[in-house]
């Protein structure tokens, strides 16, 4: 038998804490098969968020930090600026990242850090019970937008990768989504693109990963993966933004 | 022949969605109970299995292990 | 140790602890200790370190906070109002037990105060400050020289216990020109240590560096731990300046540049045949009681005086446990007090004495 797929040594063997059907496991997936395929597992550094994924380092199995929430992008530039030598990136949700650490993140990038950003957007607070959030969809019921989210109260959803892209400092930016084979193959080549533009010290590198909360959408996870395919990627288009020629 | 889906029984979530995306519908979710108390998800058709991968690629618990095809010997 | 510069002491801070091997600054300007940012931007590059001006002071302490967990000698320098942001990173790097030095140049508050020298922020650099039961070392030199000196002592204690140092400072001392010695330039170890999170390379265990346990009773094994490490420092880190106290009447009680003044009263009260001395606190935590108990008994009684509404006084008290009368004086918002005006305070309460 010739082995086609197989479970990276990087993801270790402890359990996931997250929900049944839940991609974070798929995201942890993608970049620990990198971290290997890249030979970048033991330099690298990983600084986690506060969200679900706040128990990450349990389950990829490198070096790592626990970030105050939102704070990741600053804590990655003290560790890149002083370690130059190890591979940082962040994992953080789109809470974590596009609420509470916006700042941190528009400034890493604006300045060009050599960090990598993994950046998962299922459209709320997953952890504290599935509050709105910055990417929340307008109409969009959660537990603090009961009526669904309405442009004029709680303004539109945000878009980073949009933003990022605008700004010089970063190498790669691009959004992806986790909802299909298709589209998860293409995360990982996103991902591989964006890990490159940090080997190649070209500067900031972001991947967004739309995802799905199946727990707090209240759908089952294939309910919640073609409410992504629906109604999320209408919103939020998949693709490269930014691309500097030298991550090939 | 060998198994062409390596399933780790206790890492399975029973969340369906290797079943929902198995292109030849050769996968299913048990009747077993894992220590978890999720009914894992099985291979129950090794022969139409195609070796595409996406139980795997959709797999977010690492339950899907590993993935192989088997080499044609030629006659 | 090297000849005598003249100095601006906010960039023999900065100068010092270039010297001591800080690798790395990262901060956010406010006045008034921005000449100290200012120098480490030109000299960093020159000796081929790190400053980098982030884009807050919260930004800045999780930089501080990211480059100590790679064992790199970090420092951020800041004022209150900074200061009052960083709080949340202090508390994380408090129970992720990462070493990095704090010089928090105090102005009047609350709130956006003013700029003027004060000391409103000992009870926040003492007591915590962030969430959570944590300490930080915390030393407050009263002369450009004696923070010199303490940069690398700083440096050496963060190290040692892996913990946060912080220097309270004011305006005052950052403006002030002094001649200044420093000590021989510290070699910096090329290597992380066994514990930083730089990547695993050939180590046999990742390192994981987090202030997160979500089980009580290993929150709790977590806080016994630092609990034993801030009794160890409490044992071992105290220090503390006795100035004229041997044949002392009344004991003058002060920290930082309200020390320095002070010891002008006491040099005054003598002349007036007045036997004043000064006990002058250097780490304000912890806290050196201990003096403080051996004194009560040969003194009429103490003065506490602070550029707060006394709270170092608290701790005065606490050390004196009601034996003697401690009086206090003080001004607020950023006014200094002279030294007249702290002995003519001292001469009224003994004169209501006798």
């Amino acid at each position: 038998m010739k082995t086609l797929y197989k479970i990276p040594e990087a993801f270790t063997d402890r359990p996931t804490t997250y929900c049944p059907g839940c991609p974070h496991g798929i995201a942890h997936r993608l970049v620990s098969e990198l971290l290997d395929e890249m030979d970048l597992t033991k330099k690298t550094v990983i600084v986690w968020p506060v969200g679900c994924s706040v128990f990450g380092y349990y389950f990829i199995g490198t070096d790592a930090v626990e970030a105050a929430h939102g704070r990741a992008c600053a804590m990655a530039t003290g560790i890149k600026r002083s370690h130059p030598e190890s591979f940082v990136m962040t994992y953080q949700g789109d809470g974590d990242l596009a609420s509470i650490g916006i700042a941190e993140t528009v400034h890493a990038a604006a300045r060009g850090e050599r960090i990598s950003v993994i950046y998962v957007n299922n459209g709320n607070y997953g952890m504290t019970g599935g509050q709105m959030a910055p990417t929340t969809l307008l109409g969009q019921v959660t537990t603090t937008s009961p009526y669904g989210r309405e442009a004029l109260a709680n303004g539109f959803p945000l878009k980073v990768p949009e933003m990022l892209a605008a700004i010089d400092g970063p190498a790669y930016i691009a959004r992806a989504a986790l909802d299909s084979p298709k589209h998860i193959i293409q995360a990982k080549k996103f991902i591989k693109r964006a890990f490159t533009a940090q080997r190649k010290e070209l500067g900031f590198s972001l991947v967004e990963l739309i995802s799905s909360c199946p727990t707090n959408w209240k759908m089952t996870p294939e309910e919640a993966l073609k409410r992504i395919k629906n109604q999320v990627l209408p919103v939020f288009p998949i693709g490269e933004l930014k691309v500097d020629e030298e991550v090939e | 022949m060998e198994t062409k889906v390596i399933i780790n029984e206790e890492r399975c979530k029973s969340c369906s969605l290797c079943v929902s995306v198995c292109p030849k519908n050769v996968l299913r979710i048990s009747n077993r109970l894992n220590p978890k108390g999720y009914h894992p998800a099985e291979l129950f058709n090794n022969d139409e299995c195609i070796s595409c991968g996406f139980c795997y690629l959709i797999c977010p618990d690492a339950a899907i292990v590993e993935v192989r095809r088997p080499i044609k010997v030629k006659s | 140790m090297s000849e005598k510069i003249l100095m601006k002491g906010a960039e023999a801070l900065a100068e010092s602890a270039i010297r001591a091997g800080c690798m790395a600054f990262f901060g956010y300007p406010i006045t008034p200790q921005n000449e100290t940012p200012e120098y480490f931007s030109r000299r960093m590059p020159q000796v081929g370190r790190v400053f980098l001006q982030a884009e807050s002071e919260v930004a800045a302490i999780n930089m501080v906070y990211g480059a100590a967990c790679t064992g790199t000698r970090v420092i951020t320098t800041s004022s209150s109002p900074g200061i009052s942001l960083m709080q949340e990173g202090f508390s994380y790097i408090a129970n992720s037990n990462v070493p990095c030095v704090v010089v928090n140049v105090m102005r009047g508050g609350p709130g956006l105060g003013d700029i003027a020298p004060a000391q409103g922020d000992y009870n926040q650099a003492t007591k915590g400050g962030g969430n959570g039961d944590y300490h930080s070392i915390v030393i407050a030199p009263h002369t450009v020289q004696e923070a010199v000196d303490l940069m690398f002592d700083a440096f050496e204690l963060a190290d040692k216990y892996r913990i946060m140092v912080v220097m309270l400072v004011d305006g005052l001392m950052g403006q002030m020109m002094e001649p200044v010695e420093f000590r021989e330039w510290v070699d910096v170890k090329k290597e992380a240590p066994d514990w930083a999170t730089v990547g695993q390379g050939n180590r046999d265990h990742r390192n994981i560096i987090t202030s997160l346990e979500i089980l009580a009773e290993g929150l709790e094994k977590m806080n016994i731990a630092l609990q034993k490490k801030y009794s160890e420092i409490n044992q071992n880190e105290k220090r503390y300046e006795e100035y004229k106290m041997d044949d002392a009447e009344y004991g003058l009680t002060a920290f930082g540049t309200v020390a320095r003044i002070s010891k002008t009263v006491v040099d005054m009260a003598r002349n007036k045949g007045i036997k004043l001395g000064l006990i002058r606190p250097v780490t304000v935590w912890p806290f050196p009681n201990e003096i403080y108990e051996k004194r009560r008994e040969q003194v009429k009684s103490f003065f506490d005086v602070e550029m707060n509404e006394g709270q170092m006084l608290i701790d005065v008290r606490l050390a004196v446990e009601g034996k003697r009368p401690v009086f206090y004086y003080g001004r607020l918002g950023g006014v200094v007090p002279t030294a007249e005006e702290i002995l003519g305070e001292i001469e009224k309460k003994i004169g209501g004495a006798k």
